[in-house]
C-alpha cells in the first residue's frame, strides 16, 4: 500500500511524459493517493508505537543501504498533507501556455520526492527523494514562472542544492559515527544504536550542526532563508503550493526524525544557537513581511517567518512541543497552499499582486475572499483552526522546554517574544486581505469572475482540513504522539 | 577458459585485421569496419567473463610486469566498453568527416575505425602494468595513437593545433615520465611496483632523489588526468579535436591515468609529503575545474572544464586511497560523458557546439534532450543517478578520512557544478528553439544511447554489481 502511495505519483509522471491524457492522469494519480494514504491512516494502528507498513529490499550489501519504507505517526500526517496538496496543486493547475505534459510531471515528481522522503526508513532514499524534487522545480520556475524567473530558479537550485549537499556529508558522518559492525542507513539500526549510546557526544554536536545548517537551508532558517520568497513569489502558484506546503517541510520533518532522536546530546549542545536563530525568523522576518508591497513576496515571506514556530517546537525538545510542531508543519502545509492558490488566481484574473493596484477584489470574488480568508485567519492562528492547535501546543511545550533548565532562561523569553510573532503576523495577513479583498475596487475590475465551480473543490478540500484539524486536533495528534514518546523517553532515561 | 594476455592479443589482431582491410579492400563501405570492429570488441568483452581465475603466485617473468588482479580485469572491460561506444560515436561523425573536405578520399576513413582499438589494446595493457617499463611502454601505445586521432580532421586549423599541442606537451609529459622512473630505478635498483615499494619501506635508500623521482611520475600523470597545474591543454585539444576523441580522450585517457595512479600510489605512500602533495593537487583541480567552467558558451570546451574538475573529485578520492570509489566514479564517469558527448556529436552536426545551438532541443528532439538532460544531471549528482553515487562514495571516503578541506570544497564546487550543467538543461526545455527541424536519430545511436540512460539510472539506484565486480 505504501508503495503504491509513493510511486503513484512518479508512475503517472512517466506516463504524462508517453503521452497520456495530462490532466485526466494527473488527477488520477493524485485522487489514487489520496484514497490510498486516507486508507492508510484508517489501517494505521495508532497506539502502537514504531513503524507500520514497512518493506525492505537491499540495494547495497556493502554500504548497508535498503530501500526501505514505512510510516509511524509522524511521517503519516506528512504524507498524509503532501497528498491532500498534491491534488489541489494538481487540480487548481489549469492550462498551461506551453508543454503542459511536463509541467504536469514537474509537480508530480515534486511530490513523489516529497512523499518518498517522508515515507523512507533509510537515510539514502530519505536524502534521494528530497532531491528527486530539484530539478522538477528548477524546470516549474524557469520555464513557467512570472517575474524575475531567471534569478529565482538559480538561486533555488543553486542554494538547495548546497544544503543538500552539507546535509549529505551530516549523514555521512552520522552514518560513520557508528562503530563499524553497526553501520548502517537503516533509521531504525541508528535508533537502537543512539538508543544505546553509541554516537559520542563531540560527534554528536559536528554532525547536529552539519544537519542544521544542511536542514536550515531547505527550510530557510534566518541566515539562509533568501532564496524562499524569491521562488515563491515568481514560481507558478501550483508549484509554490507544493514546495511551501510539502516539500519545505523536509527539512523540519529531518530535524525531529533525526537530530532530536539521535543526536539529544548535539541538539542540547547547540539550543541556544538555534533559539537565536529561530527569534529571527519570527520576529525579524516577521518585521520584513509587514514590510512588503506584493501579496506573492509577503506570503512567501511569512511562510518562512512561520517557520520559526516550528523550530521553537523542535527545539523545546518535549513531547508537546514536538507534537506541537508536527502539527503547526501540518496546518501551516494547509493554510499556505491555499493562500498561494488564491494568490496565483488573482494573478491570473489581473496580472498583478502589488497591494496598491489591487482592493474590493471581495465584490467580484466573494468565495476567493472567504477562503483567502480562512487561510489568513488560519496562517495568524486563530482558535478553530488547525494552526492554532499546533501554535498553543509550541508555546507551552517551549516554555516548559525538555532540557530541564533552571528558573527563567532563554526559553521563556523566546516563548514570549515568539508570542508577538502571532501579533505581527496579525497584522500582515488583515492588512493583506483588506489591501486586497477590502476597501474600494478600481473600475478595471469590475468584470472579474470568481473561481470556476471546479475549483471550488480543492478549496473546500483546504478549507476542510484546516477546520477539521482545528476543532479535532486530537484525530492527529494521536498519531503523533507515540512516535516522539519512544524518542524522547530514549533521552529521558540517560 | 581464456588466459588474460591473449585478450589484448586478441584486439591488437583486430585493429591489424581492420588496418588490413584498410589498405587492399578498397571497394568496400568502410563503415562495415567499424560494424566488425563493434562485433569483435563485443566478442573481447563477452570472453572477459570467462577468465582463467588464477595469475601465477611468483611474480616472475612475464607475470612481473603484468597482472590480471580484479582492478585490471575490472577496467579492461571498462575500456572496451568505452571504444565500442566510441565507434558508435564515429560512425555517427563520419558524415563530419567526409562533408568538411577534412579527408580527401574516403579510404583513410578505416584507419579512423582502426587507431581506437589499437588505443583500447594500450588501455587493456596500462590497467595490468605493474612494473614502470610496462607502464611507459603501453602509456606510449595509448599517446601515439591519440596524436593521429586528435589531428585527424587534418584540412581544420583548430584540430591541427589541437593535435600540435597535445604532441607537444605529450612528448613533455613522457619526458618526465622517464626521467622519473630512472630517478626511481636509480634509488632503488627496481621497476617492478612490489619491490619499488619494498625498497622505499627500506629506511635506508635516498628519500629525497626517490621523492624527486615519484614527482617527476606524478607530473606525468597528472598530464594524462588533466590535473591542475597540468590542465592546459585540455580545453584547447577537447575543442580541437573530433568530438568521438574528445570523448574517448576524457574517458579512457583519463581512467588508464587514474588506474596507474591508484597503483603507484602504494610505492609512493611509502615517501614524506606523498599525502599532502595528492590532497594539493586535489584541491587546485576541483576548484580550477569548476570555476573556469561556469563561463563557458561552448559545451565541448565546457565539458574539457567539466573533465578537470571530475578529475578533482577522483583525486579527492585518491587522496583518501579509496581505490573502488575511484573505479566507481569512473564506471559513472564514463556512461555519463559518453552521453552527452553522443548527444553533442548529433546535435553539432545539425546546428553547432555552442550551448545556444541547444536552444529549444526538447522541442526539436524529445529523446536527445532527455539523454542530455540525464547525462548533465549525473553529471552535476543528482540522486538516483550513477554521478550521484560516484560522489556519495567518493565523499564518504573523504569523511572517513577526516579531510575537512577536502570536503568542504568539494561540496562548494559541487553546486557551482549545477550552474553549469544546468546551463545546458536551461537551453534546451526553457528557451525558444531557433530552428523547429526534427533531428534524426540513427537506430544504432538510440540504442546505444538509451542504453547509457538506463545503465545511469540503474546504477543511481542499485550500485552494488560494480562494487561487487571490484571485490573479487
Amino acid at each position: 500500500m505504501l508503495l503504491t502511495i509513493i510511486f503513484c505519483p512518479i508512475i503517472a509522471a512517466i506516463l504524462i511524459i508517453a503521452g497520456t491524457p495530462v490532466r485526466f492522469t494527473a488527477l488520477l494519480a493524485a485522487s489514487v493517493t489520496l484514497l490510498m494514504t486516507l486508507l492508510a491512516c484508517v489501517n494505521y494502528e495508532w497506539w502502537k508505537p514504531g513503524f507500520q507498513f514497512v518493506n525492505s529490499v537491499t540495494v547495497s550489501e556493502s554500504w548497508q543501504i535498503h530501500f526501505a519504507t514505512g510510516l509511524d505517526g509522524l511521517s503519516l500526517i506528512l504524507v498524509l498533507l503532501t497528498a491532500i496538496v498534491t491534488l489541489a496543486s494538481v487540480w487548481f493547475s489549469g492550462k498551461t501556455d506551453n508543454n503542459e505534459n511536463a509541467f504536469y510531471a514537474c509537480l508530480l515528481f515534486i511530490s513523489g520526492g516529497a512523499l518518498g522522503a517522508f515515507s523512507s526508513l533509510d537515510l539514502f532514499f530519505f536524502y534521494a527523494f528530497h532531491e528527486l524534487a530539484l530539478i522538477p522545480t528548477f524546470l516549474l520556475i524557469g520555464i513557467w514562472g512570472s517575474g524575475n524567473r531567471v534569478a529565482a530558479a538559480w538561486k533555488i537550485t543553486i542554494y538547495l542544492a548546497l544544503g543538500s549537499f552539507i546535509l549529505l556529508i551530516g549523514l555521512i558522518l552520522l552514518y560513520q559515527s557508528l562503530p563499524a559492525a553497526s553501520r548502517s542507513f537503516d533509521i531504525r539500526a541508528l535508533q537502537v544504536a543512539a538508543a544505546a549510546h553509541q554516537i559520542a557526544p563531540e560527534a554528536q554536536r559536528n554532525i547536529y550542526l552539519l544537519l542544521l545548517i544542511g536542514f536550515g537551508i531547505l527550510v530557510s532558517l534566518f541566515p539562509f532563508h533568501t532564496w524562499a520568497p524569491e521562488a515563491y513569489a515568481s514560481a507558478p502558484a501550483p508549484a509554490t503550493m507544493l514546495h511551501a506546503g510539502v516539500l519545505k517541510k523536509f527539512g523540519l520533518y529531518g530535524l525531529l526524525r533525526l537530530a532530536l532522536p539521535l543526536l539529544p546530546d548535539g541538539s542540547r549542545y547547540w539550543t541556544n544557537l538555534l533559539v537565536v536563530l529561530l527569534l529571527a525568523n519570527i520576529i525579524y522576518l516577521g518585521l520584513v513581511t509587514i514590510a512588503q508591497k506584493r501579496l506573492d513576496w509577503m506570503l512567501g515571506y511569512s511562510s518562512v517567518m512561520h517557520m520559526g514556530y516550528i523550530f521553537l517546537g523542535i527545539a523545546s525538545a518535549n513531547i508537546l512541543g514536538t507534537t506541537g510542531a508536527a502539527a503547526l508543519m501540518f496546518a501551516h502545509g494547509l493554510s499556505i497552499a491555499l493562500l498561494f492558490a488564491i494568490a496565483g488566481e488573482i494573478r491570473k484574473r489581473t496580472g498583478t499582486l502589488v497591494f496598491d493596484d489591487l482592493g474590493g477584489l471581495a465584490k467580484v470574488m466573494p468565495f476567493a475572499g472567504l477562503a483567502f480568508g480562512f487561510a489568513a485567519f488560519a496562517a495568524i492562528g486563530l482558535p478553530g483552526f488547525a494552526n492554532f492547535a499546533g501554535e498553543i501546543m509550541i508555546f507551552f511545550g517551549a516554555f516548559q522546554n525538555g532540557w530541564e533548565m533552571q528558573r527563567f532562561h532563554i526559553f521563556q523569553v523566546a516563548t514570549v517574544l515568539a508570542l508577538w510573532g502571532v501579533v505581527v503576523s496579525a497584522v500582515y495577513m488583515l492588512r493583506a486581505y483588506r489591501q486586497t479583498f477590502m476597501g474600494t475596487m478600481a473600475e478595471r475590475w469590475s468584470n472579474l469572475v470568481d473561481l470556476r465551480t471546479s475549483l471550488r473543490v480543492p478549496v473546500a478540500l483546504l478549507v476542510a482540513a484546516l477546520l477539521w484539524y482545528g476543532f479535532f486536533p486530537q484525530t492527529f495528534v494521536r498519531f503523533v504522539t507515540p512516535a516522539f514518546k519512544t524518542y524522547l523517553s530514549a533521552d529521558a532515561r540517560r | 577458459m581464456i588466459s588474460p594476455p591473449n585478450l589484448e592479443i586478441a584486439v591488437l589482431v583486430l585493429g591489424m585485421i581492420v588496418l588490413m582491410f584498410e589498405a587492399f579492400a578498397t571497394k568496400i563501405d568502410k563503415r562495415i569496419l567499424a560494424f566488425a570492429a563493434i562485433i569483435g570488441l563485443t566478442i573481447v568483452l563477452i570472453a572477459t567473463f570467462f577468465l582463467t581465475p588464477s595469475t601465477p603466485e611468483q611474480a616472475s617473468g612475464f607475470w612481473s610486469f603484468y597482472t590480471a588482479d580484479s582492478l585490471s580485469i575490472f577496467f579492461k572491460r571498462f575500456a572496451l566498453v568505452t571504444t565500442i561506444f566510441v565507434l558508435i560515436m564515429m560512425i555517427d561523425y563520419t558524415p563530419v568527416l567526409s562533408s568538411s573536405g577534412a579527408l580527401t578520399t574516403q579510404p583513410v576513413l578505416g584507419e579512423f575505425f582502426a587507431l581506437p582499438i589499437l588505443t583500447c589494446a594500450g588501455l587493456m595493457y596500462i590497467v595490468s602494468a605493474i612494473d614502470f617499463i610496462m607502464i611507459f611502454v603501453s602509456i606510449e601505445l595509448v599517446t601515439v595513437s591519440f596524436y593521429v586521432l586528435v589531428s585527424f580532421t587534418k584540412k581544420n586549423p583548430a584540430a591541427l593545433e589541437a593535435g600540435v599541442k597535445y604532441l607537444i606537451l605529450s612528448a613533455i609529459s613522457t619526458a618526465f615520465l622517464v626521467y622519473g622512473i630512472t630517478w626511481i630505478f636509480g634509488v632503488t635498483g627496481e621497476t617492478n611496483l612490489q619491490r619499488v615499494t619494498a625498497a622505499f619501506a627500506n629506511s635506508d635508500i635516498d628519500k629525497h632523489a626517490a621523492v624527486f623521482g615519484a614527482v617527476l611520475v606524478l607530473v606525468a600523470l597528472g598530464f594524462k588526468i588533466a590535473a591542475v597545474p597540468f590542465q592546459i591543454w585540455v580545453p584547447d585539444v577537447y575543442q580541437g579535436a573530433p568530438t568521438p576523441v574528445t570523448a574517448f580522450l576524457s574517458v579512457g585517457s583519463k581512467a588508464a591515468g587514474f588506474v596507474v595512479l591508484l597503483r603507484v600510489l602504494r610505492p609512493f605512500m611509502m615517501l614524506p609529503n606523498m599525502g599532502r602533495l595528492i590532497v594539493l593537487i586535489a584541491l587546485l583541480t576541483v576548484v580550477y575545474g569548476n570555476l573556469a567552467a561556469l563561463p563557458q558558451n561552448n559545451l565541448k570546451r565546457l565539458l574539457g572544464y567539466s573533465s578537470i574538475a571530475h578529475a578533482g573529485y577522483l583525486l579527492i578520492g585518491v587522496a583518501c586511497f579509496a581505490g573502488q570509489e575511484v573505479a566507481f566514479y569512473l564506471v559513472a564517469y564514463l556512461l555519463m560523458t559518453l552521453l552527452s558527448f553522443a548527444v553533442l556529436i548529433i546535435v553539432a552536426q545539425r546546428t553547432g557546439e555552442q550551448i545556444s545551438n541547444f536552444d529549444g532541443l526538447a522541442k526539436r528532439s524529445p529523446f536527445l534532450a532527455f539523454a542530455m538532460l540525464m547525462a548533465m544531471i549525473s553529471l552535476a549528482g543528482v540522486p538516483f543517478t550513477a554521478g550521484f553515487f560516484g560522489k556519495f562514495f567518493i565523499f564518504a571516503a573523504a569523511v572517513a578520512q577526516r579531510q575537512t578541506v577536502l570536503v568542504v570544497v568539494g561540496i562548494v564546487t559541487v553546486a557551482c557544478g549545477f550552474y553549469y550543467y544546468l546551463k545546458v538543461v536551461r537551453a534546451m526545455y526553457w528557451q525558444p528553439a531557433a530552428k523547429v527541424d526534427n533531428i534524426p536519430v540513427s537506430g544504432l545511436s538510440r540504442v546505444a544511447m538509451s542504453a547509457l540512460i538506463v545503465a545511469i539510472i540503474w546504477l543511481g539506484i542499485y550500485p552494488q554489481p560494480i562494487l561487487n565486480a571490484l571485490k573479487r
